[in-house]
C-alpha cells in the first residue's frame, strides 16, 4: 500500500495547494489554544474549518484535526468545543495529547477517529496499546527521538498505526516533555501551543551582522553570507568556558526521504511534514516532492533526488535520530 | 509555485537612480486607492491579522528608493510611500522581487529569511501576522489592475506576463498545478 502523505496547512489557502500537490491527508487546526501552532495570523475559524474539509473531501483527501494542548484547569470547555466541532464539520480524525481529552473525545464522540499526537510522546509500544486499549487511539505520532530500528520494534507490538515525521523543523527533545521556552519567554508548547513565541523574537540587523533574540537574550549571531536561524533555545549557539558552539542541536531542518524505503520496511503506516506555519508555496513543494517519492517506491523505482534544501532552517538538512549519532 | 534557487533579481542600480526623481505624493494615494479596493475584495485578509490590524508595517524594497507605509487601519488601509527606511511597528525588508514572489505565494517567507533575502525587524508577531494573512488570501496584484481596464484588459495582462518573463519578478499569482 502507498505509504500516506500528511501534509500541514495553517491557512484554508495552504490546505488547497496541499490536496492540488497530492496530499493524501492534511492536518490543521482552530484558531485558538487548542493546538500546538498557535501562531499570529494562522489556522481555521469553524466555517474555514468545514469548507476545507468538503474541499478536500471533494478531491479525495482526508483531514485531521489537531487539538493537541493540554487543557487548562476549568477551561477544559474550549477544549471539548473544539473536538465536537471536529465531529460535526466531518473531520476524518482528532489529533489529541491529554489522556483527560481522549477519555472525553471516547466516550462522547465514539464515532470520531482518535490520533495520539506526537505531544503525548509515546516511544515505547507498552504506552502505545495502553492508549489503544484505554482510549481507541487508532495511530500514534511517534516523537522524534527514535531511530529506525526502535520504530521496527514498537511495530512489531502493536496494531496501532505509526505516523512519523520525515521533514521540516526539527524539535529535537520528545515533544511535550520540553520547557526550555518558558525560561526565556514563560510560554512553552504543551501550555500555549508554541515554542519560542513571535511576540517573543526579535531580529536586528546590524550591516548585515543579524542577531536572532528570544525573550532578549541572543540565540544567534550570524554573519552577512551566512543562513539565518530561527531563535529556538534547543539550536541555540551557547558559550560555556573556551568554547562556543550549538550544544543541542544544530539549526538544520529534518529530511528523512532518503529513509522512506526503510520506514515502510519498519512498518511505518503514514509520513509526516512538518510546518503549518509555512506558506502554501513550502506546502506545495514539499508534498509534490514526498508524493513523488512515495509513489517512486510504489512503482518499485528509485527515490527521485530531493529539492528541497533552500527551504530548511539553516539550509541545511538532517536525518535526526532517525540514523542516531552523538557528539 | 516554486522556490527556485536561481538568485532573486535585483533592479538594476541605474534604474533605482531613476526613481529617486518621482514624486511620492501621486504615488501614496493612487497606492492606498488601490489597495482599498484589495481590501473589498479580500476581507478575511484583516480578519487574519486580528491583534495587529491597526498596526504599521514598513514594506522596504532595498533595491528601490523609497518605503512603503502600510496601516491596515482594521479593513480601510492607507499608504504612504516615503523617501529611507520609513518607520513603523514591523519593518519587512527585501529585493522588490522578493516582497512580490511573496505576495503572489510564489516563495516561502521562511526560506527567503534562511537565505536572508528577507529582513523583519521590529514586532516580529505583527510580521508573521501580516504575512501569513497575505498568504491566505491568494492576492493577484495584475489582476486587481488589469480588472479595471475594461477592454484593455487582455493586452495588459499580455504585457504582465511579458515583463514576468523578462524580469523574472512575480507580477501575479502562478497557477497551482493540479499534481494528482
Ligand atoms: S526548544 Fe526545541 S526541543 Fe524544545 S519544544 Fe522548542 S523546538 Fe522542541
Amino acid at each position: 500500500m502507498v505509504m500516506e502523505i500528511v501534509c500541514p496547512a495553517g491557512t484554508p489557502a495552504a490546505l488547497r495547494a496541499a490536496v492540488k500537490a497530492g496530499a493524501h491527508t492534511i492536518y490543521c487546526g482552530f484558531a485558538d489554544e487548542t493546538n500546538a501552532r498557535n501562531f499570529p495570523g494562522l489556522n481555521f475559524d469553524r466555517a474555514e474549518m468545514r469548507e476545507g474539509i468538503a474541499f478536500a473531501h471533494g478531491h479525495g483527501s482526508k483531514v485531521l484535526i489537531a487539538i493537541n494542548t493540554f487543557p487548562r484547569a476549568g477551561d477544559e470547555a474550549i477544549w471539548h468545543r473544539a473536538v465536537a466541532d471536529a465531529a460535526s464539520s466531518g473531520a476524518d480524525a482528532v489529533i489529541l495529547a491529554d489522556p483527560g481529552l481522549l477519555a472525553y473525545a471516547a466516550r462522547n464522540h465514539p464515532e470520531l477517529r482518535r490520533h495520539l499526537s506526537v505531544q503525548a510522546a509515546a516511544a515505547n509500544a507498552d504506552m502505545i496499546n495502553f492508549y489503544a486499549e484505554t482510549f481507541g487511539v487508532k495511530r500514534v505520532v511517534l516523537p522524534r527521538v527514535l531511530s529506525v530500528p526502535e520504530i521496527a520494534a514498537i511495530n512489531v507490538e502493536t496494531e496501532v498505526e505509526t505516523e512519523v515525521f520525515v521533514f521540516g523543523g526539527l524539535c529535537v527533545m520528545a515533544e511535550g516533555r520540553c520547557s526550555l521556552s518558558s525560561y526565556a519567554t514563560g510560554r512553552s508548547p504543551n501550555m500555549n501551543g508554541v515554542c519560542s513565541p513571535a511576540s517573543h523574537v526579535e531580529y536586528y540587523d546590524d550591516n548585515g551582522i543579524l542577531d536572532a533574540r528570544l525573550g532578549g537574550y541572543t540565540i544567534h549571531r550570524v554573519g552577512k553570507e551566512e543562513a539565518a536561524p530561527y531563535p529556538t533555545l534547543c539550536k541555540g549557539c551557547f558559550s560555556a568556558g573556551d568554547a562556543t558552539g550549538h550544544l543541542f542541536e544544530d539549526p538544520v531542518s529534518l529530511n528523512a526521504e532518503q529513509l522512506i524505503p526503510q520506514l515502510q520496511k519498519a512498518g511505518v503506516t503514514a509520513l509526516k511534514i512538518e510546518g503549518r506555519q509555512r506558506s502554501r508555496s513550502y506546502v506545495a513543494q514539499v508534498v509534490r516532492n514526498f508524493r513523488a517519492a512515495v509513489d517512486a517506491l510504489e512503482a518499485g523505482q528509485p527515490m527521485p533526488e530531493g529539492m528541497l534544501a533552500r527551504l530548511s532552517e539553516g539550509q541545511a538538512m538532517t536525518t535526526g535520530a532517525y540514523k542516531k549519532t552523538w557528539r | 509555485m516554486t522556490q527556485s534557487s536561481k538568485p532573486i533579481p535585483k533592479v538594476p542600480p541605474l534604474i533605482a537612480r531613476a526613481l529617486r526623481v518621482m514624486p511620492l505624493a501621486p504615488l501614496s494615494m493612487s497606492l492606498t486607492a488601490y489597495s482599498k479596493r484589495v481590501a473589498t475584495h479580500h476581507p478575511s485578509l484583516f480578519r487574519r491579522l486580528g491583534e495587529h490590524d491597526h498596526a504599521r508595517f514598513v514594506l522596504d524594497p532595498t533595491d528601490l528608493p523609497f518605503a512603503i507605509e502600510l496601516e491596515p487601519n482594521g479593513g480601510v488601509p492607507r499608504i504612504k510611500v516615503v523617501r529611507g527606511q520609513g518607520a513603523g511597528d514591523a519593518r519587512i525588508a527585501g529585493p522588490i522581487a522578493a516582497l512580490l514572489g511573496l505576495v503572489h505565494g510564489a516563495f516561502d517567507g521562511d526560506a527567503l529569511f534562511f537565505s536572508r533575502d528577507l529582513l523583519i525587524e521590529g514586532d516580529t508577531s505583527a510580521a508573521l501576522a501580516l504575512r501569513n494573512a497575505v498568504d491566505d488570501a491568494e492576492l493577484d496584484l495584475s489582476e486587481e489592475i488589469t480588472q479595471l481596464t475594461g477592454p484593455l484588459a487582455k493586452p495588459l495582462q499580455r504585457a504582465f506576463a511579458f515583463l514576468e518573463r523578462r524580469t523574472g519578478v512575480y507580477l501575479t499569482r502562478p497557477e497551482e498545478a493540479e499534481a494528482w
